[in-house]
């Protein structure tokens, strides 16, 4: 390895005396003493949450209102701090969208272990769970910081869909291909 | 596969690997055992073989031979024998081994039919995959993966067909991700021998269907949904409950019948959801009954005897029965091995004789058999009986009435269902080791409440004397106690030498005590199980009759006919 | 005003009233201090600083008491409430009577210096003079003022060696060590004011009230305040002042980053606040003794002595206003310090021993030396 030696040079005597140095710190922060504030003050100001972000993860309904999760527990699985515990079930038959065959029953997301890595987004197959704008939780109880499938859906609302896959089954299967 | 009993095996060359495989081992067969994967659908080992999915094709060839002389002839450039490939695809399933038959399985054109053959199979497939039943263990999500285009080109509208049938009772079809292989109609037919299922229409509109006025509704029908390679055929009682990637596998055994059909057990964070068959080819082939899948639901029940007094309280209640003497041991054809031997040790240590409940039923020749204790064969071999049991406790009964019991150990046996009055049982002290409440532990002095099959590990003794183990699946019921840990404990408070209460140590006993038993030890027991010898008891006059695999002895035969 | 009915009470009474007068000034104007050392470091930092705290009664006020919760006025309330109900969490190794006793005896120089600092002025009228306003008007003044805040380090000392553990007694034994290193240049810097103010043949004084008075004389020499006659003693005053208070960048007894919490490290709740309070108190006392000898004391500006101002006006307003001009100064010597700590880095403690002994001991004989015959000159010309 190659030792570059550089020479230090010696200092002046008005730098010795450090007497420079501090005035012209002074002068510093002086200036950062008047000059506007950084902070941001939070519960008041909010920062703008950039497209992409990563917040709490939530469940979506379709613009028709049909609960989009059909409880594949893909995310269940993938979620790496095992955050996500469903309990799947079957949509009663005289469900409007009974034709999904199945809906979570029980959906709960424990944010004391989330850890926001929107591997669940990723995974979803229906597009059903997001990491939405909401980053703040809190709560004095462990029971509190567990979401369940009543407040991940009202966190979710309503997100727009491409596809409306399930609709398209349900049409194919009114007057479809049948014979 | 390759059978010493078969002598004349042939070799055959696959992917440039030869192997000496038995006359009449199709491709696939002979495949696997050099590791190379045939993708498949509709061949099944233990089904007629129909080569209606395609998948298997493979490219075949044979080492020519001069027609006029029927001389090999070789080629220059290896020196070896030229081989004359055919030049379509054949399937594997459908090609049986025959001398130098050479097989190529990873070649372009074999690449391009399964391609062609996957794309055929999904185009009318509705990508139910989230909601399915199938994924995880769906063939058509394996092969897809591994030999599939991995994209789509069609873009026209699927086909329609019904979805949620019910097919029988236990059994819910969705058509449309039906592949037509009809393994569940081969298995009806040809297992179950109960020809329920056919297709109907033709083309992509071809669907499968029960004939009119039928249901698939045998003992065997959810061996179908086994069988379904993929999510068409689903068991209504599994149906949604959960994925089978959370779910933990422990073998097990079916503890209905003394055929002990080899099973897996599926449960998830102490919860079993459903059991499946294990193949094993000397037992129940890869079948098993559709009663013996409900089994776990006694794990739950609402009526499992539990207790919050501890062991030692329990124990010490037992303790001051056992001291006023003249006890009498029901030991039960459902124990393991295991508890079996801590049973006579405790009749001995209690200077007691043992009787033995039975239990019979109609057989049904396939996997259900006449005897429906999974164990009695383990009471012989152990010692813990020598004679087969009665199905009443008529001796019991009398000892009663005579005033010669004080006290009763049950393990496990309904003693009111066994033939004993409420007044005899009045009579005596009852102590009750078990698992679910009945008339008997409502009688007893002492519950000791124990585990089921699924809680703990073991063995049994089947009716061919094939002993075979079985291994705790979920956690122990809070507020019940292992059954050897229990038993263990009675034979001390009986005043009887202290006996190890894990398997382990009570294995290094039973083989020193046991010669019969010497290498069946539950640790090195193989999967399949070991076969005991059975000449010592040849002359007792079992119940049972013909199983898959299992025939009666012609002694036994004629000791029953008399 | 006649303020006899005050000297005529017991002796005990005016005391102990004087006591009291300390401390409750004295609290509050600590208290004060450390909240206004949050602000500016937050200020300094791009930060608002406390801005929450607020107290029910006064949120409703339109404009004030929204201006008041956003200067953190409130936050020194709720932290005063922490500090009194935190539970006392005593370290089961320390010794617990000089554990104890620590942060008393920090308070005692701390409050007892400040009764011989005059802070104000009155017109006399009777005697047509200007009046000091001081508890105690001693002669030897300054001198004074040094031995008993010497004694501060006692406090420290104790807590380090109570505490018994590794930080607060490496703390302590650099407190004592920096001490004994600045005292010495700290008083060599005011001889040469006290030789100016001491002409010969007169009668020698200490008083901090005359060298105040020294600089409020007509004439372009005596109306010039010594910070501008004397430089260097000023300069070297404020900076033994910075060591002997611990303040940043020689707060070496503290050092966070090297000694966890320094000689404190091992106290806590109420016990921790005194300390706060005391080296509050010291600050306070200091930017006053440096106020009186280098800023002219009570006079507005260099050349404007106060006396001329206040003769008309009523005893109390003379008074106040003379406070009022002495306080103001001290403010402006606090927030000096403030500003300098949140510049400054700390220095290690090698170039703190370095500087005391070589550079600033050596500065402060040549200085004394230099105006001795300056002095010398001029008042024998
Ligand atoms: S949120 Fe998406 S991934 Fe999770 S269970 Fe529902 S459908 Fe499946
Ligand atoms: S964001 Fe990550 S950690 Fe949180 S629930 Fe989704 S997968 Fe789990
Ligand atoms: S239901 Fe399943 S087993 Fe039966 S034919 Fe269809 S794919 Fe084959
Ligand atoms: S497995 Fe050979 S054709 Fe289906």
């Amino acid at each position: 390895m190659a030792v570059i030696p550089l020479e230090r040079k010696p200092l002046t005597f008005a730098e010795r005396t450090y007497l420079p140095q501090i005035a012209f710190g002074l002068k510093t922060t002086l200036r950062h003493l008047v000059t506007p504030k950084e902070t941001l003050e939070y519960p008041e100001q909010r920062p703008e949450i950039p497209a992409g972000y990563r917040g709490v993860p939530t469940l979506v309904k379709d613009p028709n209102g049909r609960e989009k999760c059909v409880s594949c527990q893909l995310c269940e699985f993938v979620c790496p701090p095992k955050a996500i515990r469903i309990t799947p079930g079957e949509i009663a038959p005289d469900d409007p969208t009974a034709h999904v065959e199945k809906a979570p029953q029980e959906f709960e997301i424990d944010m004391l272990r989330c850890i926001y890595c929107g591997l669940c987004q990723e995974v979803c197959p229906e597009e059903a769970i997001w990491l939405q704008n909401q980053y703040t939780m809190s709560g004095y109880t462990r029971a509190e910081m567990v979401n369940n499938k009543e407040r991940l859906y009202e966190l979710g609302g309503t997100l727009p869909d491409d596809h409306f896959k399930w609709d398209k089954k349900k049409s194919a299967e009114e007057q479809g291909n049948a014979h | 596969m390759i059978q010493p009993a078969k002598p004349d095996l042939v070799t055959v060359n696959v992917d440039g690997k030869e192997i000496a495989v038995p006359k009449g081992t199709n491709v696939i067969e002979a495949a696997r055992l050099v590791g190379v994967d045939v993708p498949h659908y509709c061949y099944h080992p233990k089904l007629s073989i129909v080569g209606n999915c395609r998948m298997c094709l493979i490219e075949m060839g044979m080492p020519a031979v001069d027609p006029a002389t029927k001389q090999p002839v070789m080629d220059p450039a290896t020196g070896k024998q030229k081989i004359n490939w055919i030049p379509r695809p054949q399937i594997g399933c459908g090609t049986n081994a025959s001398p130098g038959l050479h097989i190529r399985t990873n070649s372009p054109l074999v690449k391009d039919c399964r391609e062609g053959v996957m794309e055929f199979l999904l185009i009318n497939h509705p990508l139910d995959c989230p909601i399915c039943d199938q994924a995880g263990e769906c063939k058509l999500q394996e092969q897809a993966t591994g030999y599939g285009r991995g994209y789509s080109r069609f873009i026209e509208q699927k086909n329609v067909k019904p979805k949620r049938t019910q097919l029988g009772p236990r059994v819910t079809l969705d058509d449309e991700r039906c592949i037509l292989c009809s393994r569940c109609i081969r298995f009806s037919k040809e297992i179950a021998k109960d020809d329920v299922l056919g297709f109907i229409d033709r083309g992509s509109y071809s669907t499968l269907t029960c004939f009119p006025g039928k249901q698939l509704e045998n003992n065997y029908s959810l061996n179908t949904v086994d069988i379904c390679p993929v999510g068409a055929l689903t068991s209504t009682d599994f149906r949604f409950k959960m994925r089978v990637w959370f779910l933990k596998q422990t073998n097990s055994l079916d503890t209905e019948t003394s055929v002990g059909a080899n099973t897996v057990v599926w449960s998830r964070e102490g919860a079993i959801y459903r059991i499946t068959p294990r193949r094993n080819d000397e037992v129940n082939d890869t079948w098993m009954p559709d009663s013996g899948r409900i089994a776990f639901k006694q794990v739950a029940a609402p009526d499992r005897l539990k207790t919050s007094d501890a062991l030692d309280v329990l124990i010490a209640r037992a303790a001051d029965l056992l001291k006023a003497g003249s006890v009498a041991v029901v030991g039960s054809g459902r124990s393991s091995v295991e508890e079996q031997f801590l049973t006579r040790k405790l009749a001995a240590a209690v200077k007691a004789t043992v009787a033995l409940v039975s239990r019979t039923g109609q057989g049904d020749n396939l996997l259900i058999s006449a005897d429906r204790n999974p164990n009695v064969r383990g009471a012989l071999v152990t010692g813990l009986v020598a004679t087969l049991p009665e199905a009443k406790l008529t001796a019991l009964a009398a000892a009663i009435d005579a005033g010669q019991v004080k006290t009763v150990i049950s393990v496990g046996e309904d003693l009111v269902a066994a033939g004993l009055t409420a007044a005899q049982l009045a009579k005596v002290s009852v102590i009750y080791l078990g698992t679910h409440a009945n008339a008997t532990s409502a009688a007893a002095k002492v519950v000791l409440p124990t585990l089921t099959v699924f809680e703990k590990s073991g063995s049994f003794v089947n009716q061919q004397f094939r002993i075979q183990k079985f291994s705790k699946a979920v956690p122990g019921l809070v507020g019940a106690t292992d059954d050897l840990v229990v038993l263990s404990r009675l034979v001390a408070a009986a005043g009887g030498a202290a006996q190890p209460a894990d398997l382990p140590g009570l294995w290094t006993l039973i083989a020193a005590e046991i010669p019969a038993l010497a290498h069946a030890a539950h640790a090195k027991l193989p999967e399949t199980g070991l076969l005991l010898d059975a000449a010592p008891w040849a002359s007792l006059p079992f119940v049972e009759g013909e199983t898959l695999h299992f025939k009666p002895a012609a002694t036994a035969a004629v000791a029953s006919s008399q | 005003m006649d303020f006899s009915f005050y000297f005529d009470l017991p002796l005990w009474i005016r005391t102990a009233l004087q006591g009291i007068a300390v401390i409750a000034v004295l609290f509050p104007i600590s208290a004060a201090c450390s909240m206004a050392e949050r602000k500016v470091a937050a200020w300094v930092q791009g930060r608002p600083g406390p801005n929450r705290a607020i107290v029910p009664w006064v949120a409703p006020i339109p404009f004030l008491g929204r201006f008041l919760q956003r200067l953190g006025v409130f936050q020194l309330m709720a932290d005063g409430g922490k500090f009194v109900f935190k539970e006392d969490v005593i370290p089961g190794h320390v010794n617990k009577f000089y554990y104890y006793i620590a942060p008393l005896l920090a308070l005692i120089p701390a409050l007892t210096t400040v009764t011989v600092v005059p802070f104000g002025a009155y017109w006399d009228a009777a005697a047509n003079t200007l009046k000091p306003l001081i508890l105690a008007d001693l002669d030897v003044g300054l001198l004074a003022v040094f031995a008993i805040s010497s004694l501060g380090v006692y406090s420290i000392i104790i807590a380090g060696w109570a505490s018994n553990s590794k930080f607060p007694f490496l703390g302590s034994v650099r407190a004592s060590a920096q001490l004994i290193s600045y005292e010495l240049s700290m008083t060599l810097s005011v001889l040469p004011v006290f030789l100016w103010v001491n002409a010969p043949g007169g009668n020698g004084t200490l008083s901090l009230f005359d060298v105040v008075q020294t600089q409020s004389e007509p004439g372009f020499l005596g109306g010039m305040w010594y910070l501008f006659l004397m430089p260097l003693s000023a300069f070297i005053f404020l900076v033994a002042l910075f060591a002997e208070t611990n303040r940043q960048p020689f707060d070496m007894p503290e050092s966070e980053s090297d000694l966890v919490g320094g000689f404190h490290t091992e106290y806590g709740e109420f016990k921790w606040s005194l300390f706060f309070v005391a080296e509050y108190a010291h600050m306070l006392v200091g930017s006053g003794v440096f106020t009186l000898l280098f800023l002219g004391g009570w006079n507005p500006l260099p050349w404007v002595p106060l006396a001329p101002l206040i003769e008309g006006l009523p005893v109390w307003l003379g008074g106040v206003i003379g406070i009022g001009v002495f306080l103001g100064k001290v403010f402006v010597a606090i927030f000096f310090f403030m500003w300098v700590r949140w510049t400054l880095p700390r220095f290690r403690y090698d170039q703190v021993m370095k500087i005391g002994w070589q550079k600033l001991l050596p500065l402060s004989i040549a200085n004394l030396i230099f105006y001795a015959l300056a002095i010398a000159l001029i008042e024998t010309r």
